[in-house]
């Protein structure tokens, strides 16, 4: 499937936008490993005794996998809600980048603040990386629409796969299961590495990996955010170092 | 599937929200609010998107080196195993993510079997 050219009048009305965001869906691998992905978060919300209620609330109100999967984790050993507020929230904070760099794309002079509020809600890192795939190919006064598209069709894959997993996980041996847990650091790891085009991404990826048992050893409860911040100075310091010398 | 799995109480989805839709929706709002000003290739920007892949790069470490749930059944060197295999296998297929996924998995599996 290809995008209409720009000038098409196949783009003159929102609801056709709408529809080739949600079509685009099929058009990633990405798809996929979000359903994998959310198939392992289905199977983490019942293996700690959330309810599927729960599980799909949270994949429509959260709509971010790390965050969800912090969530589950902490809450599921023991820890209280300001713990987990505070892990969830140190975790989402690379969505304010994501969100300042995508949503300059939809924007038009006229574009109202509040006409970006869903866009921004739908932003994660899959949307993040297919916005800047697709948005180049979409008319700027209907990516908006677009996107709204392509969100509701990754939310709606997304919670299909949360009740699938949840099922599965009602009926599978401890090794499956593992596997299904598994499945989760691994499509992050290679979806990011995949994204990853500057070196300063991939040192930040690397560092990012190593830096965090060290951190871990601290035991501070800001583990994360300790590596994350080390890690991504010391990528930012690489990038600027290559744009000195350039 | 009894009424508890389905849908549970509202006690833990009032949790739901305190703990995990509002300190991670703040973000979002944040740079929708604060974003307009920002110029997209501008230095501060490169720092914190390079913060962000770290914090991420952290999560996903965190899982395989605390594992949740069925996971933890699996022995360390064995996780650290399955994301090498993964992770060379992601390279040799000039980054396939599903060459990646799936090579990792049969090595967790292989060894899970192996050691029985």
């Amino acid at each position: 499937m290809a995008l209409p050219p720009l000038n098409s009048p196949q783009w003159q009305s929102p609801w056709r936008a709408f529809a080739w965001g949600l079509r685009s869906i099929t058009q990633t691998i990405l798809t996929i490993v979000l359903f994998v992905t959310y198939l392992g978060i289905g199977a983490l919300a019942h293996d700690t005794h959330f309810s599927l209620l729960w599980a799909l609330c949270s994949t429509l109100f959260v709509w971010a996998g790390p965050a969800q999967i912090i969530l589950i984790t902490t809450l599921g050993s023991g820890a209280t809600v300001i713990q987990s507020a505070i892990a969830v929230t140190v975790s989402a904070i690379r969505l304010f980048p994501m969100v300042v760099s995508v949503l300059p794309l939809m924007r038009t002079p006229t574009t109202k603040r509040r006409e970006l509020v869903f866009a921004a809600h739908l932003t994660a890192v899959t949307l993040w990386v297919e916005c800047h795939r697709f948005l180049p190919q979409v008319p700027r006064e209907r990516r908006i629409a677009f996107v709204h598209g392509l969100g509701c069709g990754l939310v709606s894959v997304c919670l299909t796969a949360n009740a699938v997993g949840y099922f599965l996980a009602a009926n599978l041996t401890q090794t499956l299961g593992a596997a299904i847990l598994l499945l989760t650091p691994l499509s992050f790891l290679f979806s990011t590495a995949r994204n990853s085009r500057e070196v300063a991404d991939v040192v930040a990826l690397a560092l990012g990996i190593l830096l965090y048992p060290l951190a871990a050893k601290m035991n501070s409860g800001l583990d994360i955010l300790v590596s994350g911040l080390i890690a991504g100075t010391i990528a930012y310091g690489v990038h600027w170092w290559r744009e000195v010398r350039a | 599937m009894s009424y508890a799995q389905l849908i549970g109480d509202w006690h833990a989805l009032a949790v739901l929200f305190v703990a995990g839709v509002v300190p991670n929706q703040i973000w979002r709002m944040l740079g929708l609010w604060f974003g307009g000003g920002i110029d997209e290739g501008s230095e501060l920007l490169v720092w914190v998107r390079a913060v962000a892949t770290a914090i991420l790069a952290g999560v996903i470490a965190q899982i395989v080196v605390e594992p949740p749930g069925a996971l933890a059944s699996v022995p360390d060197v064995l996780r650290y195993g399955s994301v090498g295999a993964g992770l060379v296998v992601f390279l040799l297929t000039r980054r396939s993510i599903f060459a990646g996924v799936v090579a990792g998995e049969v090595f967790m599996l292989a060894g899970k079997w192996w050691l029985g």
